[in-house]
């Protein structure tokens, strides 16, 4: 039995002293009136954004690319938002709390280099391209095969990532809240749907940026409340190894020298190559859900700029996700468990370590700020992979290969049937997932299969002319069947797994790091094989999409404190400093 | 036509009303003491987290009150 604790809110500790039984487990935190005014105040306003916005929304360029008006910082805010979903917020805090500061490099190496390569080199090929999707630029680069391909790849990725993001919130807000499982499916699905639908992306990212600031309003009291209970950083570390009676938990890279030496068992060279490059640059580089958002800038500088602020941001994160993990491994009178034996034993599990911090230090009021940010992140993430999905089926797959020379009016109409059906598809995998057993794997598994190739595919297409088409398509295809194929080999024999992370240390969590590199790997060796035999387009056909056959536009007039170089070079540096301090 | 608020504003508005809800909420507490209070619960941290948050939104409504074409 887990110990009652005096630091614990009434529900939770009553909670804790309760005989383990997952049948009589009560949920977390208990609403008052005033936490119920500020979540249903939420839900009114994110509907009221969506009625707002739609008589704006009329032609296919309002509504698939919010008219290519946004400022560099509703861009940046926006595309930051859409990434915080679900497992930003509750998975990385779980992590936090089981592999300790290793889980801060899914927000530093795992995101801050691929952001600022976007801005700086990628970015300018996909905005003077004028392409509407990534699927878009493969079909200018590459031709229909490999639009073909990675728009049906897509299309399934995120109705599948968006069904893990409804079925993680209708999972917490049950434990958190009691609430019924298809309760929370559905109603989040239809309020996501309804702004959406209205007003399409410009809805999705005007809400994202009134999620982005609830986030943070209802998050980071945590960090600063724990801060002051523990007595500052060195308390908090002196504690965490006491506690463990280990020092690993509070290094970022002094223990990943070898497989067992640190709590994730992973390799630095995983980290760096499989987490930092291949799967971090294939998610930012080519994810057209964080793409959509930086496209719909109303200028190139803009654009390129979009990344590189939401990198700051993205920088300052584990505050409000890692901080809180750690803080836990220091004040909470009792051990979390992993998702299965939580089960098993009515005990709590890792992912509810956010929700565990939450009742520990706020009240009426603040709990409901707390809750409505979490059900913020998790609508963000929902509606960025619908509004995503709605674009590339209407442009990519309808509008390529069913019906082309319809009017603006017919493909609004279908971008707005398409994310209601979007949304009915995610809620059946948010079905399906219920039996997956982790949540943070199956994501990792899907970014593996189609996010490394396409990255070897995009990166070698902007970059090196040779490049053909057939060698695009065969080399996205080979990197995608290499990655799925892994997969099955160490479904099958688990024991493969030594020979796909190198090493017989290697445990779960690396097996997606090398996976996402080999299928990078066998894509852009095909890639290069297959185009060397092929014959390459004439020159003029690559004006605007490969790097030395695009003008780029004279540099805007901006002082030098204006300029995304800039920008990129002061955010790489704090980004490098703050590795070493943590090192 | 008239023009369309910017979001900023909307930002500001969420803000300032879950500012004045939480502040007033603290101020209760105060007034009424929960039987089982959070930690750290003498900070009143409703008080000036909710003052915090109202004073952000009014700044929001009033550099972004007026509408853009």
């Amino acid at each position: 039995m887990v110990p009652s604790s005096p630091f614990l809110r009434p529900s939770a500790a009553a909670m804790c002293a309760m005989p383990f039984s997952a049948s009589a487990k009560p949920h977390l935190i208990y609403l008052s009136p005033v936490d119920a005014i500020i979540i249903v105040a939420y839900f009114a306003f994110v509907i009221f954004i969506g009625f707002y916005v739609r008589k704006s929304s009329k032609t296919v360029s309002d509504f698939f690319m919010a008219g290519r008006e946004m400022t560099a910082w509703i861009a940046g805010l926006s595309f930051i938002s859409a990434n915080l979903g679900s497992l930003e917020l509750m998975g990385w805090a779980g992590s936090a709390y089981q592999y300790g500061l290793l889980a801060v490099h899914a927000y530093w190496i795992g995101a801050i280099p691929a952001m600022l390569f976007l801005g700086i080199v990628m970015m300018p090929f996909y905005y003077i391209s004028r392409t509407h999707s990534v699927p878009g630029y493969l079909h200018l680069r590459f031709g229909n095969s490999a639009r073909a391909f990675s728009a049906v790849t897509f299309a399934l990725m995120t109705t599948l990532m968006s069904g893990i993001n409804m079925y993680s919130m209708a999972l917490v807000m049950k434990v958190v809240l009691g609430w019924d499982l298809n309760l929370s499916i559905w109603l989040s699905s239809i309020v996501v749907a309804g702004y959406v639908a209205l007003g399409g992306l410009r809805s999705a990212i005007y809400n994202e940026i009134l999620q982005f600031v609830l986030i943070w309003a209802g998050a980071l009291l945590i960090p600063i409340l724990g801060m002051i209970e523990v007595g500052g950083w060195s308390n908090l570390r002196r504690q965490i190894e006491t506690n463990l009676g280990r020092s690993d938990y509070m290094h970022m890279w002094s223990g990943l020298g070898h497989f067992n030496q640190n709590p994730m068992g992973v390799h630095w060279t995983g980290v760096v190559f499989g987490w930092g490059f291949v799967l971090a640059f294939g998610y930012f580089t080519t994810d057209f859900l964080v793409i959509q958002r930086a496209l719909s800038a109303r200028s190139l500088r803009a654009a390129r700029m979009a990344p590189i602020i939401g990198a700051g941001f993205k920088m300052m994160v584990p505050a409000i996700v890692i901080l809180p993990g750690l803080l836990a491994l220091s004040v909470l009178p009792f051990h979390l468990l992993p998702e299965g034996a939580a089960l098993a034993t009515g005990g709590h599990s890792y992912n509810e370590v956010l929700p565990l911090m939450l009742v520990r230090y706020c009240g009426p009021g603040l709990i409901g700020l707390g809750v409505t940010a979490l059900i913020a992140g998790f609508m963000a993430g929902m509606a960025g992979n619908v509004s995503a999905f709605s674009t590339v089926w209407t442009e990519d797959i309808y509008r390529a290969f069913i019906n082309r020379g319809a009017r603006d009016g017919h493909y609004v109409a279908m971008g707005r049937w398409c994310t209601v059906v979007g949304v009915l598809i995610s809620v059946g995998t948010a079905y399906l997932v219920q039996h997956s057993a982790s949540i943070m794997d199956y994501a990792l598994q899907l970014f593996s299969f189609f996010m490394a190739p396409l990255f070897g595919t995009v990166l070698l297409g902007m970059l090196w002319k040779r490049a053909t088409d057939a060698g695009g398509f065969w080399g996205l295809l080979a990197g995608t069947g290499t990655s799925i194929g892994l997969w099955v080999w160490v479904e099958r024999a688990p024991s493969a797994l030594r020979y796909v992370a190198l090493s017989s240390d290697a445990k779960g969590m690396a097996e997606n790091m090398y996976r996402a590199l080999w299928a990078w790997i066998v894509c852009v060796v095909v890639t290069i094989v297959v185009s060397l035999l092929t014959t390459p387009r004439p020159t003029s056909q690559l004006a605007g999409l490969v790097f030395g056959e695009t003008e780029m536009p004279a540099a805007e007039h901006a002082e030098w404190y204006e300029r995304p170089l800039f920008w990129a070079a002061s955010i790489f540096v704090i980004f490098i400093a703050l590795n070493i301090i943590f090192w | 036509m008239p023009g369309k608020r910017t979001i900023w504003f909307f930002a500001g508005l969420l803000l300032l009303f879950y500012g004045v809800v939480i502040l007033s909420a603290g101020l209760w507490e105060i007034r009424f003491p929960p039987v089982h209070p959070p930690m750290l619960f003498e900070l009143h941290a409703p008080i000036w987290w909710g003052a915090l948050l109202a004073v952000l939104g009014a700044v929001f409504i009033y550099r972004n009150n007026g509408r853009q074409q």
